[in-house]
């Protein structure tokens, strides 16, 4: 184990301390002592920084299964020390931000804080695990934490429900990634990344890169609230805030934007990786940005706002990986949308993560997040309006804040997307851009929403609870002010970013691209003269503004009432339908009827049999080795089947036993015929005592009831019981047929040879019995034993009632 | 008015002497299993029917007081002999239920066979007198 093994599994082990600590240190918020944690971890992941710039990496390896090739490979490039860097820097926000969230006296904070724990290491763990089948470990360790982090208040329905939406979305993309991790492993035999990476020509020839591609992409989608598995993302809003701010929206969403770049290499360059991720990320940005503009909850228009960024940043890794298409580095046109992807990523944590902080505020002063019942908190709250104001102009992509220049690389890359000359761009690729630009219109929409329906306009006190607003405590500015500078920072000097974090992102996210010793080289600035993505920002404010103005007249419409996402009800109806759906079959085969049950029995036997000797031709008939049948064979035979055959048509009980009887007596003479005294003795005898048996229980049974069964169900009974006598004849005799072909040889030779040398015995069939296979004699009679206190405790132990059955 | 109890004196005279031949041929397959048709299976069910006859031609108190077995626990009994018998070879460094046969000279008999398959038989047939009268009788007694 070293440094970083210990750092990777910190928080899980400070996971196993908290409840100790919330209930011995009662007079501390327990979020103090977790505080310190993510800090530290961000201190520490901050040293690898140098190490990264220089293209360099960090491999730390522990065995953990190595005869499955599973080890605990730690690997540090520049992608995964982002993401680490994100996650335990907002980690630390988000901590300290709950500290004046929650309650101490109200809320079950050990819970909570393990839980958060538990997601912080699992998200470590999946940015920088190399063995896919660890990062498989933790991204499934995230959705479990995050379904407990949503249900946090268990007693409100729609917690469980969001949490158990939330919980079968994920674990079905993360099922489907498994699969797409085993095949990648069929095809290249590691789980390692880096060398999958390293025989990507092994995965691109394989048939089974398309299976694995879509796989894969399941799982990323699911996580990254994509189109249309996004409507997860909305319903896990009844999370507490700072959870909200952690998971939904910069770290646990990013789990499939980190899937899909870390695999660009292995999958990057084909036409179906571009158009499957830049199509469904679109998708995602332009139905998240209108259903933004519909919620009246400022919750719910953050949740879809984060799906629609999501797509943003995922339909710039679908035309980013086009660069391997290319294999071309220097070219700007085939890098950009990395390099904005990576850039937006880094802004969108920043900006909506003191969103969500300010929207916690304002439901923790006011009582509501409702947008109808807002309005008019520029005065009361001009901290979080400042912060709120800032986070939102940079969501909507204005100058100066990052949002802008992320935007503008947005829109550069789409629009370079139509140049690109391949995968038949130049008859669709126009959509690309044409639809991001309207979903950035929607976008300047709901942040115009967002914020002049909550701080401008009147002032409404009678509908809110709480009669006294104020402003938050500091502690709970302390949080989205750090966040809101760092929008304004990172707006004003981007490159600052540049060398640090997104050239060796952009270099893990393409490596082999460049030549070695070359490195990305970016260079982010503010103007670069009247281009067309000036140009198709100011149509965007434009537009954006004339839609706010006019939205007394379109508010109106139902679309914009309608809150609900349409695939909400195709999730509950199929959700409910599959219940359904399983109770009805349920139903129609488990009747509780014994009949029904032995129909089926006897059914799938006939058509097992029957199916497995038509599909091997193995029915025959051979006559050559028959025994003659003498004449008083006939008439036993004769006999039997008439006493057979007669009693399902007795309706009485008493004669139908003397029948049963007649055919068992006949069967002893069958035996005598056959010349096998012992079995003879042996029938006669158990005939005649399972007859008075069945006399003395008959004293018991009711009388045979008249039962009234549809005409339709004796017919089924009928073409089975004949079926299932046919198959059983006809396997008798084509293993008698087929089985005199075969040279065996029987045993029953030796039997007759030894059974008085070896065993002192005449009557073979007895020294068999107990000689040769005394063992089976012996159990025999230990099954009858049972059978006989099986008898005793049912009679003897009788219960009251039906309870007995 | 007392009520008549039928009389079953044809019956239950000539079963003294019935049972008697039946004990006797149930005894004789039982040791005539080796050699000839029987051993300790139907050896069993005969004493069993036995016993049944003697149940059906007397009431249930007399029978019990004439044979004072509990035939639950002559299934134990039984499914020792048969256990012990197999366990005894393996004392000797044999494998279970491993059989030995030899020929003794007795003063009356003359030359007879013995054999370990005897004792085991012996389980068998206690076995199955057990269990075929104590699930028969456990039916019979049941008054509901």
């Amino acid at each position: 184990m070293t440094a970083l093994h210990w750092a990777t599994i910190s928080p899980f082990l400070l996971a196993i301390l908290i409840p100790f600590m919330y209930k011995y240190v009662r007079r501390i918020h327990t979020g103090w002592f977790v505080l310190i944690l993510p800090l530290v971890l961000f201190i520490y992941f901050l040293s690898f920084l140098p190490v990264t710039a220089n293209g360099d990496v960090v491999l730390r390896s522990v065995p953990w299964v190595p005869s499955l090739g599973i080890s605990f490979d730690l690997y540090i490039d520049g992608l995964s020390l982002l993401f680490a860097l994100l996650i335990s820097g907002i980690g630390t926000l988000v901590v300290l931000y709950s500290i004046y969230y929650l309650s101490k006296h109200k809320e079950k904070l050990n819970n909570f804080y393990v839980y958060l724990l538990l997601f912080m290491g699992a998200m470590l763990g999946v940015v920088l695990s190399d063995n896919l089948i660890v990062l498989y470990v933790f991204w499934e360790i995230t959705s479990i934490s995050s379904a407990l982090l949503i249900s946090y208040w268990f007693h409100r329905e729609k917690s469980t429900y969001g949490a158990q939406k939330s919980m079968y979305i994920t674990v079905f993309g993360g099922l489907s990634m498994l699969g797409g991790f085993s095949l990648l492993y069929v095809m290249t035999g590691t789980f390692s990344v880096r060398e999958i990476i390293a025989n990507v020509d092994l995965v691109a020839t394989s048939s089974l890169f398309l299976p694995a591609m879509i796989l894969i992409l399941l799982g990323a989608f699911t996580k990254s609230a994509q189109f249309p598995f996004h409507i997860w993302l909305p319903d896990a809003m009844e999370a507490p805030t700072p959870v909200s701010a952690y998971l939904h929206s910069a770290t646990m969403v990013k789990a499939g934007i980190y899937l899909v770049a870390r695999m660009t290499p292995i999958f990057g360059g084909a036409a179906e990786w571009f158009w499957i991720i830049s199509l469904v990320g679109l998708t995602t940005l332009i139905w998240g940005s209108i259903s933004a503009v519909r919620q009246k909850d400022l919750k719910s228009i953050l949740a879809f706002s984060t799906v629609s960024q999501l797509g943003m940043i995922m339909s710039l890794l679908g035309v980013g990986s086009v660069a391997y298409y290319f294999n071309d580095g220097d070219n700007a046109l085939y890098t950009t949308a990395i390099l904005a992807a990576v850039f937006h990523l880094i802004n969108h944590a920043t900006f909506k993560g003191s969103l969500f902080m300010t929207a916690g505020i304002i439901d923790h002063e006011t009582g509501t997040r409702d947008i109808r019942k807002l309005g008019g908190l520029m005065t009361l709250m001009p901290i979080t309006a400042t912060v709120s104001l800032i986070g939102l102009a940079a969501m909507a992509g204005l100058p100066p804040f990052n949002g802008f220049l992320s935007k503008e690389l947005f829109f550069t890359a789409m629009v370079n997307v139509t140049e690109y000359g391949i995968f038949s761009v130049e008859t669709w690729g126009i959509v690309l851009p044409v639809l991001a630009w309207i979903a950035s219109i929607f976008t300047f929409l709901y942040c115009a929403i967002l914020f002049f329906k909550t701080f401008t306009g009147k002032f409404q006190p009678e509908k809110l609870a709480v009669k006294h607003v104020h402003e938050a405590p500091i502690g709970m500015l302390i949080s989205p002010i750090i966040l809101g500078s760092l929008v304004v920072i990172f707006g004003l000097f981007p490159n600052i970013l540049a060398y640090t974090l997104i050239e060796p992102a952009m270099a893990a996210i393409l490596p082999g691209i460049l030549e070695p010793g070359e490195q990305f080289y970016v260079n982010i600035y503010h103007w670069h003269g009247f281009k067309l993505e000036l140009w198709m920002t100011i149509g965007v404010i434009a537009i954006g503004t004339i839609f706010f103005l006019t939205m007394k007249k379109w508010s109106k419409s139902a679309f914009y009432r309608s809150e609900q996402d349409i695939f909400n009800h195709v999730y509950d109806s199929g959700y409910n339908g599959l219940i359904k759906g399983s109770q009805v079959l349920t139903r129609a085969q488990m009747t509780g009827m014994l009949r029904d049950y032995f129909l089926y029995m006897c059914t799938f036997i006939v058509l097992l049999i029957g199916y497995t000797m038509f599909r091997y031709d193995a029915f025959a008939i051979n006559t050559d080795n028959l025994s003659p049948i003498d004449p008083y064979m006939w008439i036993v035979a004769i006999l039997l089947v008439i006493s057979v055959v007669a009693v399902p048509f007795i309706n009485n009980r008493i004669t139908a036993i003397i029948v049963a009887g007649v055919a068992g007596f006949l069967v002893a003479l069958m035996f005598t015929i056959f010349r096998a005294p012992d079995l003879a003795l042996t029938q006669l005898l158990v005939e005649t005592v399972s007859v008075i048996l069945f006399m003395l229980v008959f004293y018991h049974l009711p009388e045979l009831r008249k039962e009234k069964i549809k005409p339709s169900f004796k017919l089924i009974n009928l073409i089975v019981s004949i079926a299932v006598g046919v198959m059983i004849t006809l396997v008798s005799l084509s293993a008698f047929a087929l089985g005199s072909e075969t040279d065996f040889t029987s045993i029953a030779a030796y039997f007759i040879e030894n059974s008085k040398v070896l065993a002192g015995g005449y009557n073979i069939v007895n020294v068999i019995l107990v000689d040769f296979r005394g063992l089976d004699t012996m159990l025999e009679i230990l099954v009858l034993g049972i059978a006989a206190i099986g008898v005793v405790s049912m009679i003897k132990l009788r219960l009251k009632g039906s309870e007995d059955v | 008015m007392k009520q008549m109890r039928p009389n079953d004196m044809m019956l239950q005279v000539s079963m003294r002497l019935i049972t008697l031949i039946i004990f006797a041929f149930s005894f004789y397959l039982f040791l005539a299993g080796h050699n000839n048709p029987g051993g300790g299976f139907i050896g069993g069910l005969m004493t069993a029917s036995a016993i049944l006859v003697l149940y059906l031609a007397f009431d249930m108190k007399t029978i019990k007081k004439a044979i004072p077995f509990n035939f639950t626990t002559m299934i134990g009994v039984g499914l020792l002999f048969a256990v012990f018998t197999g366990v005894a070879s393996m004392l000797f460094g044999f494998p279970f239920l491993k059989h030995f046969f030899d020929y003794f000279q007795f003063p009356i008999f003359g030359e007879v066979e013995l054999t370990t398959a005897l004792p085991f038989d012996l389980g068998v047939y206690l076995v199955v007198v057990g269990a075929a009268l104590t699930i028969i009788l456990a039916i019979a007694e049941d008054d509901k």
